[in-house]
């Protein structure tokens, strides 16, 4: 089998072993990208010299004996909103389409500190607005199941990256679903972490309340070994948790017996896609005959959700995207009158429709005489949601929900659709709002497209959703690199 | 046109917005050095120039010292509070929106009690304290075409103090200023500097007939840079508004631009032109909570401060008003003040004209502090109570005075050594008195037919006898016992 059909557990023990090179499996992910990416479009930038640097590194340290990181020398790919010293970083926006940060991330450290190879940069929707991919200023990011398919977002580089076998494990980001639905829709395997427990200084912000940094991968062991990395607090960032955390890799065997499981109603009511509701079910069946104890439970609030996460989202994304001015960095008019009109050529051509929409509505909620009617009145909401979560974290361990109420959809179908594109997040948004983890993971296909079931789970409970997923992937088996139609032919 | 100020039909009423750059080590929300005039764009980072992704954290050192400017104008501390985001585009504000606190500040509810120059006090109310941070700086020069920015100054921690509109005159105004300004000096949290901009104000100016009760339609002035240019600005657009109004017009509430140079107010946006600033709660920083002890324990390490000191001085002291001020005003004369007292045995009139006047000289002379010398309270109380004993004299104190600086000997020790014990032993000095009277027969009859001048050459003269140790006073009493006789 070629080397960038493995998975990064296994990458990691061939390197320990000697078995393989560090230098001759980034070699391997290079060619993959160059076989394929044309037709998937998941890289942005890739960094050739960073990743061979680093390969070298680490297997020199090997030859001579010194211990490495478990993710040392395993290519892995980066969301291109989050910041890396002297490697474009352009948040798939014209706006910083020549922005090359001059400080690297936290996570970035904690990966450079492993031996971490890091391949190049990942696709995705515009400053991470969107489900699809499809509001790239680059690029379209095809899904590597069906190229005519979109790969979902606005992690969908990183998605399609790591079905495609273009890198072992990749970073994403999730402000409302963004690592979840590209998991769900590429059928890998993606974490979205509690909120302060990775840290988001160097991530390009678009709804600080609710960003957070996840793994994505094509299997719960490589997903461990990587949250393993990147998880902990940071000075750096004033909500950040500080607090230790536990090795994410032990106590994933996969049993459930006695875990309770909760099924809220909201999550599989109108708008979710009745085979996506029946694989999530029998795979929830599959759980209980493995002695999980499956419980019905209740989320009123969550019809109130979208409309809650949207404007909370919007009103933070108005603001952190204000700095993007033409002043300092990125994007700037080329022709222009005076300051006013630099700002709003800048941000004019600087931006994209949905990056526009965003701002706009943020803009308009925070407005005097708006506030409380949006703003407060969705902080409100947002409270009930996560009061509602607690109470039933009382009840049950974890609550599965579809990922997504339908599998990915066609490239262009949703485009002029923006309602239509939000609601694709209905569940996955209520969570980003309470500040859990949760955890999407492959649980069947329809027409050969994956469906995603997503567990949910209390505050710092990482552990539980990687067993449960766990449980799931040895139900299905783990997910394999995607053969891309037509590649032969290249 | 300054005639009209005192038209008095008239009321003017005040309300003053204070900036005050805090002097921590480094900056509110970044580990950037704070420091005045350094090399542009050297104290700078990803967070204070809002590069993307970089995130604020908050240094708590700026809580702490406006906690304490809170304590000093007596308001309430909330010690659960929050930051919110201001948003506006300028190019000095490199995140878009700074951040700052809207509905919950840090201090709230205070007053501060100004001593004004006819010696009446005057409480004035303070709304609030809040913490926020400061802005780049703007550079136009014609050596380059446009503008650049400098970013030392972003994020340097501001604190700003709201007024009551309390302040009826432009002099009212001024003694707020400068209490707040001493305040924030004897507190050492900020360098207080108006010709740095490390305090900066904008005015709120409105007028009213005598006895209206509701507050007529203000007016905001920015770009005031001096306590003097503060004073200016309301006595002029008071004059303004009363002109309006007695022309029958309107007050439009409105930002106006002070022009110093011309001495006029510009009007720069109306009411209706506002910016909307979009507040809402900064969610890159947490809640701030203090802890309730701590609150206490600041309050408890408030020292005397210069209003309450030069109130004291006075009320309790005898202390004339004007010398109370320059005593409090610099913090080394008010501690060399108190140390003398401590100490006691002299009249608190003396030790303060020796301070504002031979320690004062040295001080300024030398340009240093009366504590970089060897001159302590204790050498000062011992040369003034010698005085005051009559065994020197003063300008034999102003000797020793000027020995004590740089030398670490007793002053006991210098009046012996260099002779300037006064000579205040009747039996001695009635002796020199009549020596001299013997030798100036000219001079008594001088005096005897009403030349005054004639006792003070006499004086003089047993002076002169004596060396200079005789006992002036006693000599003069002498003297003139045996002329009357």
């Amino acid at each position: 089998m070629e080397l960038y059909k493995k998975p990064a557990y296994l990458l990691s023990e061939m390197i320990k072993k000697k078995e393989c090179s560090a230098v001759e499996i980034t070699q391997s992910f290079f060619n993959r990208i160059g076989n394929i990416d044309e037709k998937i479009g998941a890289y942005i930038t890739l960094n050739n010299e960073g990743a061979l640097k680093a390969a070298k590194v680490v297997d020199e340290k090997i030859a001579k004996g010194e211990a490495v990181s478990p993710i040392a020398g395993v290519p892995i790919g980066i969301k291109d909103n989050i910041s890396t010293k002297g490697l474009l970083t352009t948040c798939a926006s014209k706006m910083l389409y020549n922005y090359v940060p001059p400080f690297n991330a936290t996570v970035m450290e904690k990966l450079i500190s492993n031996d971490s190879v890091i391949l190049g940069k990942l696709n995705m929707d515009e400053f991470a607005m969107g489900s699809s991919t499809e509001s790239s200023y680059f690029k379209l990011t095809r899904n590597p199941h069906n190229l005519d398919k979109v790969p979902g977002g606005s992690s969908g580089g990183s998605a399609a990256s790591v079905a495609a076998g273009e890198c072992a494990f990749a970073l994403g980001t999730d402000t409302g679903g963004s690592i979840r639905m590209p998991a769900a829709y590429c059928g890998v395997v993606g974490l979205k972490p509690t909120y302060g427990t990775v840290s988001r200084y160097g991530v390009v912000a678009f709804a600080s309340s609710f960003d957070q940094v996840g793994p994505i991968a094509r299997n719960v062991k490589d997903i461990a070994l990587l949250y393993n990395a990147i998880c902990g607090y940071d000075k750096l960032e004033a909500t950040s948790v500080k607090k230790s955390y536990p090795d994410f890799t032990k106590g994933i065997s996969g049993n459930v017996k006695g875990l309770r499981i909760g099924i809220p109603a909201e999550y599989f009511g109108k708008g979710v896609d009745s085979e996506v509701k029946e694989k999530v079910l029998s795979m929830v069946k599959e759980l209980e005959k493995q002695g999980a104890k499956v419980i019905e439970i209740n989320l009123p609030s969550t019809e109130y959700a979208l409309s809650a996460y949207y404007i909370i989202s919007s009103a933070e994304a108005s603001s952190n995207l204000a700095r993007f001015d033409g002043v300092r960095y990125g994007y700037r008019a080329k022709e222009y009158d005076n300051l006013i009109d630099m700002y709003e050529k800048t941000r004019d051509e600087g931006f994209g429709d949905e990056v526009k929409r965003r701002i706009m509505l943020g803009t308009f909620v925070l407005s005097s005489g708006y506030f409380d009617a949006y703003y407060k009145k969705a902080k409100v909401v947002a409270q009930n949601i996560t009061k509602e979560f607690n109470h039933a974290f009382e009840e049950c361990d974890v609550i599965a929900t579809p990922t997504t109420p339908v599998t990915a959809f066609n490239i262009g179908e949703n485009i002029n659709d923006p309602v239509k594109m939000c609601a694709g997040d209905i569940c996955t948004v209520p969570i980003n709002i309470a500040g859990l983890p949760a955890i999407s993971v492959p649980c069947g296909t329809i027409c050969k497209m994956p469906v995603g079931i997503q567990f949910i789970a209390n505050k710092f409970n990482e552990n539980i959703l990687l067993n449960t997923a766990r449980a799931v992937e040895l139900i299905n088996g783990e997910a394999e690199v995607c053969e891309i139609s037509g590649q032969e032919g290249k | 046109m300054s005639s009209k100020v005192s038209n008095n039909d008239y009321e003017i009423v005040v309300g003053l917005e204070v900036h005050a750059e805090l002097n921590t080590v480094t900056k509110a929300y970044c580990s950037c050095k704070n420091s005045f005039g350094l090399e542009v764009n050297s104290q700078i980072c990803p967070i204070c120039t809002a590069l993307p992704g970089a995130l604020p954290t908050l240094n708590e050192k700026v809580v702490e010292y406006a906690i304490k400017m809170g304590h000093a104008l007596n308001c309430k501390i909330n010690n659960v509070t929050k930051q919110d985001r201001k948003n506006y585009f300028y190019p000095d504000l490199p995140k878009a929106y700074q951040i700052s606190q809207f509905d919950i500040p840090l201090c709230e509810h205070g007053y501060l009690d100004v001593l004004l120059d006819d010696g009446e006090e005057k409480r004035i109310g303070v709304t609030r304290i809040h913490i926020e941070e400061d802005a780049g700086k703007l550079l136009h020069d014609e050596a380059f075409s446009g503008s650049l920015v400098d970013f030392n100054r972003s994020s340097v921690p501001l604190i700003e103090i709201v007024s009551e509109p309390d302040i009826r005159s432009s002099k009212e105004a001024k003694a707020y200023l400068e209490t707040i300004k001493s305040i924030l000096k004897y507190l050492n949290i900020s360098d207080a500097k108006m010709q740095e901009g490390s305090i900066r104000c904008d005015v709120n100016v409105s007028v009213r007939k005598k006895r209206q009760k509701e507050f007529g339609t203000r007016c905001e002035m920015k770009n005031v840079n001096s306590f003097s240019a503060a004073m200016r600005a309301i006595d002029y657009e008071a004059n303004r508004q009363i002109e309006v109004i007695e022309n029958g017009g309107v007050i439009n509430q409105e930002t106006r631009r002070w022009d110093d140079v011309k001495g006029i107010s510009i009007a720069m946006r109306s009411k209706e032109d506002a910016q909307d600033y979009r507040y809402f709660p900064e969610p890159d920083l947490g809640t701030i909570v203090v802890d309730k002890t701590f609150i206490q324990k600041l309050k408890d390490e408030i020292p005397e401060l210069p209003h309450i000191k030069q109130k004291r001085y006075i009320k309790e002291l005898g202390i004339p008003q004007v010398d109370a001020a320059l005593l409090v005003e610099n913090l080394d004369k008010s501690r060399l003040f108190d140390e003398c007292m401590d100490i006691g045995g002299c009249s608190a009139k003396n030790v303060s004209n020796w301070i504002l006047g031979d320690v004062s000289k040295v001080m300024n002379d030398l340009n240093k502090s009366i504590y970089d010398t060897n001159v302590t309270a204790e050498k000062l109380v011992e040369i003034i109570t010698l005085i005051e004993k009559g065994e020197i004299s003063t300008s034999a104190g102003k000797t020793v005075f000027e020995e004590i600086l740089s030398s670490d000997k007793a002053v006991s020790q210098i009046v012996d050594e260099k002779g300037l014990k006064q000579i205040s032993d009747s039996g001695v000095i009635e002796q020199i008195v009549k020596d001299v009277l013997s030798e100036n027969e000219k001079s008594i009859n001088d005096y005897k037919n009403g030349k005054t001048n004639a006792l003070g050459f006499l004086v003089g003269q047993c002076m002169k006898r004596s060396k200079g140790k005789a006992n002036p006073a006693l000599a003069k009493e002498l003297i003139l016992k045996y002329i009357e006789q």
